[in-house]
């Protein structure tokens, strides 16, 4: 049984939790009703600021015509799926860069150079190079987040204390021992931190992505909402993007919980 | 008593951009089966180096090691260097995996160890729960399991703050004792060296030559932590203390 001291201490620490959460709601609905009020006067001008009301018609509106999830779904499954290729491919690409050490050194500044090149800037060759199609966003997509893998895995491989290599090494443990045992379980954490910003990487690939060549996602939807001068689409749109990548960003911290036991 | 070891005219030559530097010349030596020698010299003198030549882990320049063919050397690293994803048996066990050698015959030596030597609650935990004396058994046992004919000592205890320093030797020490195995150690703590080994090599600065071997022998001869007390131990201290190059 806890102390009456702990208690209290434990009663502290959750009273502090709950306001935090409770002024985090309170700003958003704050937010949402000076939204709403300055659209209803007219004070901002509602065509082109929309207002809550409008959002949810809007939302409304898709969901009966039944777009709305074909959207996300889009939106999501490029997502995914680059998430998972760029994950793969910058592993097995940072793995093969600890393997060969010259090979490493070789395309170091390449690298460097593709990490700060704007990857958007690519849009236009892509599409004609891959295609104006789900294709041309998943190699978008892919782009943003293979390299920043690459750089990072890479770093967490070379960070692992060189004296648990020399312990491996006294045992005589060949190159693809140290890989397997050592070097790929101790940089199991950087792999799964990596996942975080990956995520958010693909879904800024893939929005880029839909913005320059698709007929469908999310990123469209706001594309062609601004097209039309819809802006209750963009700005619904906008949202709807917003609770996608939280929910997105959630599950990648689940996982991280679920699969990191010890640290 | 037989000989496991010759080291005969080792040399070792370090090369950098900038020159070349003899770390080790002329460096002979024999141990006995159950010797216990530690090397004593003054910081950077290239003691570890002997170390890692006589492991495998680095090339030597010039001269001879004899080892026999079916004497295994276990190396003890500066630190415990355990795996934190891996709990305590996983990590002893860990030698015997690289080695393709893990029998259930091996499995339960390693876990008699671990039961004998204070470890048995530990079993499954992670290294993170672990004292670092605790930490450092662990070493020791991972680095027993693969059942070396001699150990490898490189300042075994240097991360360890001075109590649990001087327990650990002790651990350690009756342990290397009771398996019967030789070991060499490298410290730069003369008293450790004193209170654990057979046998003193001290070494010159760099590059490093030995300069004298001293037999301790010690009234009463005990644990690490009685022979402190031993009547011989200040003498010995004053001795090799004198023979050490100091520069400050």
């Amino acid at each position: 049984m806890y102390s009456l001291e702990h208690k209290k201490y434990l009663q502290k620490a959750k009273k502090k939790n709950f306001l935090i959460k409770l002024t985090q709601i309170f700003i958003l609905i704050i937010f949402l009703i000076i939204w709403q009020l300055l659209s209803d006067y007219k004070i901002i001008n509602p065509f082109v600021f929309s207002s809550p009301t409008k959002v949810f018609e809007t939302i409304i509106s898709l969901h009966n015509s039944g777009d709305l999830y074909n959207h996300i779904l889009i939106t999501v499954w490029e997502t995914f799926i680059s998430f998972i290729l760029g994950t793969l491919l910058g592993i097995i690409i940072a793995s093969i860069m600890w393997w060969n050490k010259f090979l490493a050194k070789v395309i170091d500044p390449y690298l460097t150079i593709l990490n700060s090149l704007p990857k958007v800037a690519l849009g236009p060759i892509l599409i004609i190079w891959v295609g104006a199609g789900m294709q041309s966003i998943i190699v978008m997509a892919l782009l943003i987040s293979t390299i920043i893998t690459i750089i990072n895995v890479y770093q967490g491989f070379t960070n692992i204390d060189p004296i648990k290599i020399k312990l491996m090494k006294t045992f005589k443990a060949t190159k693809s021992q140290i890989y397997f045992k050592l070097i790929l379980p101790g940089t199991l954490s950087n792999i799964i931190s990596c996942f975080k910003v990956n995520i958010s990487m693909s879904l800024i690939g893939v929005i880029m992505g839909e913005f320059l060549v698709s007929k469908e996602g999310i990123g469209y939807l706001i594309m062609y909402g601004s097209q039309v001068f819809n802006l209750d689409l963009v700005i619904t749109g906008t949202i709807i993007l917003c609770i996608v990548a939280v929910i997105m960003y959630g599950l990648v911290l689940y996982l991280e919980k679920k699969l990191i036991v010890n640290k | 008593m037989n000989e496991l070891l010759k080291i005969k005219n080792l040399s070792k030559n370090y090369h950098t951009k900038q020159d070349e530097t003899l770390a080790v010349d002329n460096f002979s030596f024999d141990l006995k089966n159950g010797d216990f020698v530690a090397i004593v010299g003054p910081s950077g003198c290239g003691k570890s180096t002997i170390l890692n030549i006589l492991a495998g882990l680095d090339t030597k320049s010039k001269g001879d090691i004899i080892l026999n063919e079916k004497n295994k050397i276990g190396y003890m690293l500066q630190q415990d260097a355990l795996f934190n994803w891996k709990t305590v048996l996983e990590n002893c066990l860990l030698g015997l995996e690289i080695n393709k050698n893990l029998t259930k015959e091996n499995k339960d030596y390693v876990l008699d160890l671990l039961n004998t030597y204070g470890l048995k609650d530990f079993i499954n935990s992670y290294p993170n729960t672990l004292s670092g004396g605790m930490r450092q058994r662990v070493a020791l046992i991972r680095t027993l399991a693969t059942k070396p004919d001699l150990l490898l000592m490189d300042e075994p205890y240097s991360a360890l703050d001075y109590q649990t320093r001087l327990s650990v030797s002790d651990d350690v020490y009756q342990i290397i004792k009771k398996e019967k195995k030789s070991a060499i150690m490298v410290t730069h703590d003369i008293a450790e060296a004193i209170s654990m080994a057979d046998k003193i090599i001290i070494l010159s600065k760099r590059p490093s030559t030995i300069k004298k071997i001293i037999d301790i022998k010690l009234t009463d001869k005990s644990t690490p932590i009685k022979n402190r007390k031993a009547k011989e131990f200040g003498y010995y201290y004053d001795l090799i203390w004198k023979e050490i190059d100091h520069d400050v």
